[in-house]
């Protein structure tokens, strides 16, 4: 006997009739209307506001509309599965424009000085009335800062993670395990005040007269602190995906360890590490604050890393955006879209590589 | 990283899918050797060779703990050089360095204190979270479940390069570009809404906290969708069928077997965008009015957070000035890492009882 | 309650991959069917087409009719949720939902249409977990997780979820291939007790169990790999097991093939 025969009033558990009624899309489109209508008419009626506050108010009374009508004709659950994926559409809508508009203006203004003069001159000597200057020496900057870092970072990020995988075993794995997640949080400000504490202000002046010296190589150890965390993981993932037969392979032919890791797991996970690199540089290429910080900036060209401020396109933005120079905005534009062109591009072909990765699949 | 070509329509491939779960754990590891340096030699009929003591599997192995030591050793050692700098200059403070609301660090008898800050840096960030979180898990629910692949694919992939966009860039839109529609946005809210203590004042408007908190929310949408989209993707499909089995609708699946699935790595997403949220410098740098009084109104000019006062006042200060801003560098390091690990031990809890389960 | 099924020429589709072609049976109400076969044959697929759980992978879609009581469910303006709510599944692995307790996977189905009350919740509950015979091992931890419970009574657990909605007709898709001997044989006391209420159609790839259980046998099988699934032979158990009418089926029957 049905237990539910006697209960639940109004509570139709198996319907006989498994037909339904269906929104006519006319009738959603309708409503749709209506609510731009109204919309309309209460914001201009009352003057209160202009057609940004008509299409917010319009696509709250669609929604409150479509609630209603569809809970009438299709029912209620049936009306809330379409509420919810209204909501769930707009927050993608919503989610798309400032992306766009970030995207459009980066084109539309970074344009404006996208020139010869831009990438082939510095800001020495460049005043407050000059249209010209460039960011040569903020590219060279970016590039050798960056660069340096990587050249840090590789190796100690893939060793530190060969001991994850390979080696590590108990608790101090785990937490060094642990920590590597927990620092990919570090803020890079934080970051930033650890070279400034630890190498500009208490180490360098060791060798630099007892003055603080910063510079280009201080900045690229900051990054280098960004760097490692992500370095580590991506490249932790990687070896792990090798398989383990393949060690077994040749631990069986008596292949030492190391010289296993060296000539077949890393080889093998080569491409995965490589875009977990890829994407490390990307990241600390757009980073603005720890440089500022310890790079010192500098408005001519400066090759030496170790010794004299230095610039870099993040930088360059910050500081041309903050100038009260009226040609400064565009070349804080065209600096920008610069740096995104680079962070673009890496970021895309690791992506790309990583698609092309057999291990990851 | 993140980027698993996986999609829905192999995890719920066939009725008997299993647990769905990247068990990025499993394959390559726990394969040791007895470890011996070098292979036995060819010939002979003697004992087999010692193992050597000092040899290059020990020093490299040597160097690979080491390597793995240095990230305790980082973290450690920004605590130790940040307190090195941060004491002296909270010594030299005539103000209390917690409650104190201003910021004269500069003058021959400073007084400081990160009251101010520490109250921005939190405001900021929990609008910013409150305008993000539900976008974001909308987005991530629209990318599991809603989007056809042909869609969800490109989207994810542009989600992703959100990410890698530098904040430089969303500082300078927002001030260059988004900063007029919320001056206006604002000028309506306070014609209106005045009386709403957050929405009151005479102006300026603009430079505001709403609009660091926008700018602020727009560059963690992209952590808490990319995160919440591989939680909810792990949703075993056999869960899902059950609850479509049982007369859910699409949405009533997901409250069901989704959401309550994916609870514990959505609240994990949220903090780490909190964290990332609390040490966002540069954006906010740009985009706040940088005024030093404590206030809940979001729409007047004005507003300030500790990563973004570190910027701006780090050019014009001295060594005492310095030294405040790495203490104030150093709560905020403080904070972001009790905030990250709560995340992470969330995470690592949630692995092992998906690995146990599976 | 019990509904009759009729399928006519049921033909379901992956993309463009046919699993199974032109299907027709006839299930009566209040019967065990059992669907048997190779794997690959397509009696899964076939079973899912039943309450339209096939369409949710996709690009699967399905051609031709199927009739509960006369009413297509692949009418136009057929609610899904509502065939769904009436030809219950239980499926291959033991599925409760993992965040919930024993008590509210059974009651999971009740709440989604909109029973709040917990007197009739409880006993819901109650009524079905005794259904499922699963009531005596869990009545002192129903607000334990349904995780904790071993296999078999995690599928009784299911079964019980599925009842609890009162549907018409249950499908089971290999409801005992994750379990041990006596597990198996639980499910299958409560399949001939269930026999009472509900229509049941039942996927396995245990011959033993399907001339134990069933009253109507169907055999499906496929020529070669790659080629769509047909039903080659659907009549009384006792007929199919002791003097099936099509050599194929005589050849899996006494195992020489599959």
């Amino acid at each position: 006997m049905s237990l539910l025969d006697r209960e639940a009033a109004g509570v139709v558990m198996t319907p006989d009739n498994i037909r339904t009624k269906r929104l006519p899309l006319g009738i959603n489109l309708g409503i749709a209307a209506a609510g731009l209508l109204i919309a309309a008419a209460v914001v201009y009626g009352f003057g209160i506001g202009n057609y940004v506050l008509v299409v917010v108010l319009g696509v709250v009374f669609y929604l409150i509309g479509l609630q209603v009508v569809a809970g009438r004709i299709e029912g209620p659950r049936t009306a809330r599965d379409r509420m919810w994926k209204t909501l769930i559409y707009a927050a993608c809508v919503l989610a798309i424009l400032p992306l766009a508009s970030v995207v459009w203006t980066l084109v539309s203004k970074g344009v404006e000085r996208l020139d010869g003069n831009f990438f082939g001159t510095s800001m020495n000597n460049i005043g407050a009335r000059d249209p010209e200057g460039g960011a040569y020496h903020a590219i060279i900057g970016t590039l050798e800062q960056v660069g340096i870092a990587t050249l840090i970072a590789v190796p100690l990020g893939v060793l530190g993670a060969i001991y994850l995988v390979e080696y590590g075993r108990g608790r101090f794995a785990n937490t060094v395990r642990f920590f590597v997640d927990v620092m990919t949080g570090i803020p890079s400000i934080v970051a930033g005040l650890f070279i400034l504490s630890f190498w500009v202000l208490i180490v360098s002046p060791w060798f630099n007269n007892g003055t603080p010296r910063f510079s280009g190589f201080a900045a690229s150890l900051a990054l280098t602190v960004l760097m490692l965390p992500t370095i580590v993981r991506s490249t932790e993932e990687m070896l792990r995906l090798v398989p383990g037969p393949l060690r077994e392979g040749a631990y069986a032919l008596g292949v030492p360890q190391w010289k296993t890791i060296l000539k077949v797991v890393l080889p093998t996970a080569l491409p995965g590490i490589v875009t977990g690199v890829m994407l490390a540089v990307a990241r600390a290429a757009g980073e603005t604050a720890p440089v500022l910080l310890v790079a010192g900036g500098a408005a001519s060209i400066n090759f030496n890393p170790f010794e004299g401020g230095q610039q870099s396109l993040a930088l360059f933005v910050y500081q041309q955006a903050g100038d009260a120079s009226r040609y400064a905005p565009a070349r804080a534009w065209t600096a920008a879209l610069t740096l995104v062109a680079i962070v673009l591009i890496l970021t895309i072909a690791a992506k790309l590589l990583a698609r092309r990765n057999s291990l990851s699949k | 990283m993140g980027d698993y070509p996986s999609s829905r329509s192999e995890n719920a491939t066939a009725s008997d899918s299993g647990v769905i779960g990247r068990h990025t754990r499993g394959a390559g590891t726990g394969v040791s050797p007895s470890s011996h340096d070098e292979p036995p030699f060819g010939g002979g009929g003697g004992a087999l060779p010692k193992k050597a003591r000092f040899g290059m599997e020990a020093g490299f192995k040597g160097l690979s703990v080491a390597a793995g030591a240095m990230v305790l050793v980082i973290i450690v050692a920004i605590a130790i050089f940040l307190i090195s700098k941060a004491v002296p200059a909270i010594r030299a403070d005539n103000e209390n360095f917690l409650t104190f609301n201003q910021w004269f660090p500069n003058e021959t008898e400073p007084r400081f204190g990160i009251a101010v800050l520490a109250f921005g840096t939190l405001l900021t960030s929990i609008i910013a979270l409150l305008v993000a979180v539900p976008i974001a898990l909308g987005i991530a629910l629209f990318l599991s479940h809603y989007a056809p692949r042909r869609l969800a694919t490109p989207l994810g992939f542009v989600i992703d390069l959100l990410a890698a966009v530098p904040s430089v860039v969303f500082g300078l839109w927002g001030r260059d570009v988004f900063m007029e529609p919320v001056r206006e946005f604002s000028t309506w809210l306070n014609k209106y809404f005045s009386w709403i203590p957050i929405f009151g004042g005479d102006g300026p408007f603009g430079r505001s906290v709403l609009l660091g908190s926008l700018v602020l929310a727009i560059m963690v949408l992209p952590i808490v969708t990319s995160l919440s989209r591989e939680v909810f993707r792990q949703t075993p499909g056999m869960n899902e069928e059950a609850a479509l089995a049982l007369g859910a609708t699409k949405w009533e699946m997901i409250r069901t077997a989704v959401l309550p699935y994916g609870k514990p790595g959505v609240i994990a997403a949220v903090m780490l965008g909190l964290g990332r949220a609390l040490g966002e410098t540069i954006a906010l740098a740009m985009t706040l009015g940088i005024v030093f009084n404590i206030s809940f109104n979001i729409i007047e000019n004005g507003g300030n957070s500790i990563a973004a006062n570190i910027a701006n006042a780090f050019g014009e200060a001295n060594e005492t000035g310095r030294g405040a801003l790495i203490a104030s560098g150093l709560v905020l390091f403080a904070i972001t890492l009790v905030v990250n690990m709560a995340a992470r031990a969330i995470i690592y809890r949630r692995r092992e009882f998906r690995d146990s389960a599976a | 309650m019990a509904k009759r099924i009729e399928a006519s020429n049921v033909s379901s589709y992956y993309g463009s991959f046919k699993a199974i072609d032109s299907v027709s049976m006839t299930v009566e109400p209040k019967t065990i069917t059992a669907l048997i076969g190779p794997s690959g044959c397509g009696k899964s697929t076939f079973l899912r087409s039943v309450n339209r759980m096939h369409e949710v992978l996709p690009g699967a879609r399905i051609e031709g009719s199927l009739t509960i009581d006369d009413q297509n469910i692949y009418d136009p303006d057929v609610d899904v949720t509502a065939v769904r709510r009436m030809i219950g599944m239980v499926f291959q692995r033991p599925n409760p939902f993992p965040t919930m307790s024993i008590y509210e996977n059974v009651v999971a189905g009740l709440k989604l249409n909109g029973v709040k009350k917990k007197s009739v919740l409880d006993d819901a509950a109650e009524q079905s977990l005794k259904s499922a015979n699963l009531w005596n091992e869990v009545k002192d931890r129903l607000n334990r997780p349904g995780a904790g419970l071993s296999g078999g009574q995690q599928q009784r657990l299911c079964i019980a979820r599925t009842i609890a909605v009162e549907p018409q007709v249950v499908l089971m898709d290999e409801p005992c291939s994750a379990l041990d001997p006596i597990s198996t044989l639980a499910i299958e006391d409560l399949m001939f007790k269930l026999k009472d209420r509900f229509t049941i159609i039942i996927v396995t790839h245990n011959m033993q169990q399907a001339a134990r259980v069933s009253d109507k046998t169907g055999f499906f099988s496929i020529d070669k790999t790659g080629d769509p699934g047909r039903l080659i032979e659907y009549d009384d158990t006792q007929k199919i097991f002791s003097n099936p009418t099509e050599k194929k089926t005589e050849d899996y029957i006494t195992g020489r093939f599959g």
